[in-house]
């Protein structure tokens, strides 16, 4: 009953990752891209909570940390250098 | 879990289908946000009732996309709005422009003022947006 929960959950989530990624091959700015690559990432983050419980082991909960502080980081520098050009500014 | 997931799913129809940026990142942000918090939750809950196991670094996850998804979303529209990229052809409403144009008319106002010779700013339009 659980595992069958558990394994609705994991389509829904693996339609909406296909879904996605339409959105980035059909996107018709930069600026789409980077939003659908952004909701992918948090995408995975859920993906792995759902596959911690299926396995029913913890360890996976530091892959939950460093992917969201990933994504966040790769998002903010995709964006910055579209807005700006530069990724890390220079003072001269 | 199974709403985090139905969430999710709902943000990427919402994703595929609304028209523009602006609304696209509408369903994205928020509604795939409150997905992973429901998911993670879950996943919380489940390994604090089954094995008594309280994990901090779930907590912790759950509070850093809390923090950063609408953080993200913010500047990828900004990003865009800099850059042109069009709004639907349903928009009525474009207060922001009319906003950023009056400051760049006082910009160039006090430019002139100050003797110097006045360069258009075109670097933002000019920037691609295929």
């Amino acid at each position: 009953m659980f595992d069958t929960v558990m394994i609705i959950a994991l389509s829904a989530l693996s339609i909406a990752l296909v879904l996605l990624f339409i959105r980035i091959i059909i996107g018709p700015s930069t600026q789409d891209r980077i939003l659908a690559l952004d909701a992918i990432g948090v995408l995975l983050v859920g993906f792995i909570g759902i596959l911690m419980i299926l396995q029913d082991t913890s360890v996976f909960s530091d892959i939950v940390l460093v992917l969201t502080i990933l994504g966040f980081v790769g998002t903010l520098t995709l964006s910055k250098f579209l807005e700006r050009g530069v990724v890390i500014d220079r003072d001269d | 879990m199974l709403g985090g997931a139905m969430m999710a799913f709902i943000s990427a129809i919402g994703i595929i289908r609304l028209p523009d940026v602006f609304t696209r990142s509408h369903a994205g942000t928020k509604s795939s946000t409150l997905a992973v918090l429901l998911t993670l939750m879950g996943a919380f809950i489940y390994f604090a009732a089954n094995q008594g196991f309280y994990s901090v670094r779930l907590l912790l996850g759950i509070a850093f996309v809390f923090l950063t998804a609408p953080v993200a979303g913010h500047v990828i529209i900004r990003a865009a709005y800099r850059a042109n990229v069009k709004m639907a052809d349903t928009t009525v409403e474009d207060e922001l422009k009319d906003v950023m144009d009056k400051v760049r008319e006082e910009a160039k106002k006090e430019r002139s003022e100050s003797g110097e010779v006045i360069i258009e700013d075109e670097k933002v339009s000019d920037k691609e947006h295929s």
